[in-house]
């Protein structure tokens, strides 16, 4: 996988977020058994602790289940998944509206450029 | 002393005819951590790792490994990794690795066996006839093959070619045993910072930095190479000595 990790933040919130992503986009499917820390480690190239601390808070809001005897699996909360899906949405859109805004965009302008129906804002006029 | 830490210097100090190599040194280091040893050439990096493993004795202040005095029961809890390598020419692999399972209880020979293995290296190859990476990541093989309680790696990535520094990088990150610690001494921050949980940062034998890599990169909004590069600028001095 494909681990996109910058500089100016702590490691592992951006780890768990990758994480997050990967697991409501149906990499890691409900139920399916997840990858042990040693292996995500290996994969990142970062350290164990760090990946289990990561893995420890997808534990906490319960995206990632620990059963005693079989490892780690995924969810099989398919509303947390839902719920998770529309947070992160949120998340980038709020981004992304304040990245365009800045740029001097209005709402009506930002949603017709994104529908690809306004030719004038495209063209400058 | 507190006996849950596993490195504690107190007032640790050394000097080599009143050239100052170290001074004042207070420092407790935890288990289960990866630790960066970082600080410009000279700082003081190699010293300390050498007062630690027992090659070198302080000239003023303590240091006690698990709660003891550096000795031959650190030792046996130990592994080096030396700057330099040490290993004789005549020596074969196999003669390595039945010196380190000579000398150390906690070697790992069939772990040590696979791993050379993987790279092509066979019992009976001589050490002679080995390009210096292939050396170089035999002894960092023997070292990591040891289940120690702290591993002093002293330069591990210093001129190897970035794929080999990957391959000694992961071979750290992927043997060590868990409830160790591992103390990496180096100036290439950018390759290990992924890897560390904290960095000690050295500057003229003092530490004058020691804390958690996701708590700088919280609190600074930087990475642990920007942050180096900040604290140890160096100011160009121009013609005459004077400042433009």
């Amino acid at each position: 996988m494909e681990w996109k990790i910058d500089d100016s933040r702590p490691i592992w919130p951006q780890i768990k977020e990758q994480l997050m992503r990967d697991i409501v986009a149906g990499k890691y499917p409900m139920g399916s058994p997840f990858p042990t820390v040693r292996d995500l480690a290996e994969d990142a190239k970062v350290n164990r602790n760090t990946m289990q601390r990561a893995l420890s808070e997808l534990e906490n809001e319960g995206l990632v289940i620990t059963n005693r005897t079989s490892g780690r699996t995924v969810t099989m909360d398919e509303n947390l998944i839902k719920l998770t899906r529309g947070k992160i949405a949120k998340e980038k859109i709020v981004s992304f509206r304040q990245e365009m805004e800045d740029m001097g965009f209005t709402m009506e302008e930002i949603i017709s450029l994104m529908r690809g129906s306004d030719s004038d804002v495209e063209k400058g006029e | 002393m507190n006996t849950n830490a596993l490195v504690e210097c107190r007032g640790l100090g050394k000097s080599f005819n009143g050239r100052i190599a170290l001074q004042n040194v207070d420092l407790t280091l935890g288990r289960g951590k990866v630790i960066g040893l970082l600080g410009p050439n000279g700082s003081g990096k190699t010293t300390l790792i050498k007062i630690l493993n027992g090659l070198l004795q302080p000239t003023t202040g303590t240091c006690a490994i698990s709660g003891a005095m550096p000795g031959t029961y650190t030792k046996s809890i130990i592994s080096y990794l030396p700057d330099k390598s040490y290993f004789a020419d005549w020596m074969k692999v196999n003669d390595l690795l039945d010196m380190f399972e000579g000398f150390y209880m906690d070697f790992d020979r069939a772990k040590a066996e696979t791993m050379c293995g993987y790279l092509g290296i066979h019992p009976t190859d001589r050490i002679k006839e080995m390009s210096k990476g292939t050396r170089e990541k035999i002894q960092l093989i023997l070292v990591m093959s040891r289940n120690a309680e702290l591993y002093l790696l002293d330069e591990p990535i210093a001129g190897v070619d970035p794929a080999a520094r990957d391959y000694i990088l992961n071979t750290i990150i992927n043997n060590y045993n868990e409830e160790g610690t591992i103390l990496i001494s180096t100036h290439l921050i950018t390759d290990i910072e992924k890897i560390l949980d904290e960095v000690v940062f050295l500057r003229e034998g003092r530490v004058i930095r020691h804390e958690a890599v996701d708590d700088i990169r919280m609190r600074e909004g930087k990475s642990i190479d920007e942050l180096f590069k900040e604290d140890f600028r160096m100011v160009p001095i121009y013609e005459g000595g004077e400042m433009r």
